[in-house]
């Protein structure tokens, strides 16, 4: 393949090259262990200090001994989630919501066969949560409210500020976590302005390498360790450091920060760009969860009456990386749980397209696919469609407008 | 990423025959849109009964385009008669070969077929009297059976890849086993008694199966102890092991459930620390 137009950045991202270099010395290097006495290790626990700073920067934390290093997301998810309730053990009532990353809905599952009962809280169709479901929902034996800062599928942003307030306010001991994978270095993010107890994050969405990512634990936050052995990460997380990867993360931390204001212009500027162009050159096309506050770098866009994998196959002979929440994707026969959730209709259910863009996207490639993508909708894949009828009547209603 | 053949590529990439067809002799429609895959066949049939041209419409992923679109190809110059021996293994294999979760894309090819030859011979499909097993994706005990007895299926997940049975919800996953169970033994010879061994194994699956998911909706879940003779030694966890009612439980539905599935003799114990 020559050409790749990478429209999936949250799947996974590019690693900057500014990050790279400054993790290469960490390999041949300077690859002492930060453990150790001689300063030749001294030397590599500095950098990973630096990067925790880095870290506890871009998340606002108040104190670096709050920032944890992990392998990534599901980690910190797990770590976050197994570990407050280790130490809650006669709680047995937990708190999410239907949209959450499979690796969360995942653990979930697990923990009700262990006997936790768990309150999957509903969205509307825009992908926004019913504060009042999560009000009436927390009681007195609520262990852990968890649920993620933005989406990884529409982009859609939940209310993190008012859901903290909510759960402390009904019930003080219930323990707060936001996985916030999808919503770091696309939007502030700052843990003290909000009664945020953890927050996870992941490296490889950022520009950093993939098998790292970090838990922030708020200050007197107890819990139990998921890895258990060493006294690294301050005991909570035991394990030789995962140096060059950690300082990656710092860097990415650090860049992130700086992008952020690039992210909310001129990556929000092509996303608008390539969701409006989409939307005016196909009839079947309408999207998912637009109307609802959204990351700046994400589009989910339904063609009706179409299914996506064939879709994405056509993409990828063109050099375009997307995404679908189509069942045949995911090697499941359901669709995207997100979509469900939602209640997007089943005509376009089977037909999502997620565009992911990140600063590395141009401008003449969002050109790119503004001039190929529509013709393959309407003239290749419409075509082959059984409901010729129904795709006439939308493209009848598209003129009308 | 999907492990495609080159054939399957070339033919959701260029398709043979799709479209529409004016006037055709025989019209075929299996699935549809909310199961996420449907398939509309027509064929043109000339006096001696010959296949004369094919042509479909399909929604669905790339193989099934490629299903659809080799089995136009498949059946252009053959006999009504001929085309009905057409199995969803011949199509595979034309397609040099599908990812066991895509095999039901070729079983949806050969439904439609079916639909349209019978379409083409005036027979009435009536599957109102049918029993459904899976209402995510509408099918019948009798598909179903079909299914196990054509591909030799034993387990829940090889079901779901040729029939889709059982792959959204999984509410019917215990009754899909119970099924194929009941198919699979009517071929096996009757069996000896059972070791202790083989009984543990056989009821942790049956527990596994048919009790467990119930218990745990309400908070609870079971655990096998030991199993002696006829005996079955459990212990009640969660919700349930508080659960006035347990006694109940443990005799009106685990103990039934296991003389089903095990034997008539089985009694249920609870197990106490």
């Amino acid at each position: 393949m020559n050409k790749v137009i990478y429209l999936d950045n949250n799947a996974t991202t590019k690693v900057d090259e500014r990050i790279f270099e400054e993790m290469k010395p960490y390999f041949c290097e300077k690859y002492g262990n930060p453990s150790s006495i001689h300063a030749f290790g001294g030397e590599v626990s500095h950098a990973v200090k630096k990067a925790r700073n880095q870290v506890k920067e871009m998340l606002g934390a108040e104190n670096e001994r709050e920032i944890i290093f992990t392998a990534g997301g599901s980690e910190s998810a797990n770590m976050a989630i197994k570990g407050v309730l280790d130490l809650n053990k006669d709680k047995k009532h937990i708190i999410t919501s239907k949209v959450e990353h499979p690796c969360v809905l995942n653990l979930y599952k697990w923990l009700e066969k262990r006997g936790y009962r768990v309150t999957y809280l509903g969205v509307n169709s825009e992908g926004e949560l019913d504060l009042n479901e999560l009000r009436e929902s927390v009681t007195e034996d609520t262990a852990l409210v968890s649920v993620m800062y933005a989406n990884n599928e529409t982009g859609v942003i939940f209310p993190i500020e008012q859901m903290g307030e909510i759960i402390k306010s009904k019930n003080k001991n219930t323990k707060f976590f936001v996985d916030a994978v999808q919503a770091a270095g696309k939007i502030p993010i700052n843990v003290s302005d909000m009664q945020i107890d953890m927050l996870g994050i992941s490296g490889h969405k950022l520009h950093a390498p993939k098998g790292v990512g970090a838990l922030y634990i708020k200050k007197g936050i107890m819990l139990t360790p998921l890895v258990i052995g060493g006294h690294q990460e301050f005991g909570k997380r035991a394990g030789t450091e995962n140096v060059t990867s950690i300082v990656g993360l710092g860097v990415a931390a650090d860049l992130a920060v700086d992008a952020l204001k690039e992210e909310n212009t001129t990556v929000r500027a092509l996303r608008d760009k390539l969701e409006k162009g989409l939307l005016e050159r196909i009839y079947n096309a309408r999207v998912n969860g637009g109307k609802a506050n959204r990351v700046p770098n994400t589009s989910n866009i339904s063609f009706e009456y179409i299914e996506g994998e064939l879709i994405l196959l056509h993409l990828s002979d063109i050099g375009i990386c997307a995404s679908s929440g189509s069942a045949c994707t995911s090697g499941s026969l359901e669709p995207s749980h997100v979509l469900k959730a939602m209640g997007i209709p089943f005509t376009s259910m089977h037909g999502s397209v997620r565009w992911s863009l990140s600063r590395f996207t141009t401008e003449e490639e969002i050109d790119y696919v503004l001039e190929h993508v529509p013709n393959i909708i309407i003239n290749k894949i419409n075509k082959l469609s059984p409901y010729q009828q129904q795709l006439e009547d939308l493209k009848r209603q598209k003129n009308m407008k | 990423m999907w492990e495609y053949s080159e054939k399957v590529m070339e033919h959701y990439r260029n398709p043979h025959n799709a479209g529409v067809m004016e006037n055709p002799s025989a019209v075929g429609e299996t699935g549809s849109i909310a199961c996420g895959d449907a398939l509309k066949l027509y064929l043109k049939i000339d006096k001696n009964g010959i296949i004369t041209d094919a042509k479909f419409q399909t929604f669905g992923c790339g193989s099934a385009v490629a299903s659809s679109s080799i089995l136009t190809d498949m059946v252009i110059g053959k006999t009504v008669d001929e085309a009905k021996k057409i199995t969803n293994e011949d199509i595979v294999k034309a397609l040099g070969g599908l990812p066991a979760e895509k095999i039901h894309c070729s079983v949806m090819g050969q439904e439609a077929l079916e639909a349209a030859i019978n379409n083409y011979l005036g027979i009435e499909e009536d599957h109102s009297h049918e029993k459904i097993v899976c209402r995510c994706f509408n099918v019948s005990e009798e598909k179903l059976i079909q299914q196990i007895k054509e591909h030799n299926i034993k387990t829940v997940q090889e079901a779901t890849n040729y029939c889709k049975v059982a792959g959204s919800c999984g509410r019917c996953a215990p009754e899909v086993q119970h099924i194929i169970d009941k198919v699979n033994a009517l071929n096996e010879a009757p069996k000896k008694p059972m070791t202790k061994t083989q009984m543990i194994v056989q009821i942790s699956k049956v527990l596994d199966n048919y009790v467990s998911d119930e218990l745990r909706k309400d908070g609870g879940d079971i655990e096998l102890i030991d199993v002696e003779d006829n005996k079955v030694y459990v212990k009640l966890q969660g919700s349930c092991s508080a659960c006035p009612s347990s006694h109940l439980t443990l005799k009106n539905f685990v103990e039934n459930v296991l003389r089903e599935h095990i034997s008539k003799d089985i009694e249920v114990v609870e197990y106490k620390d």
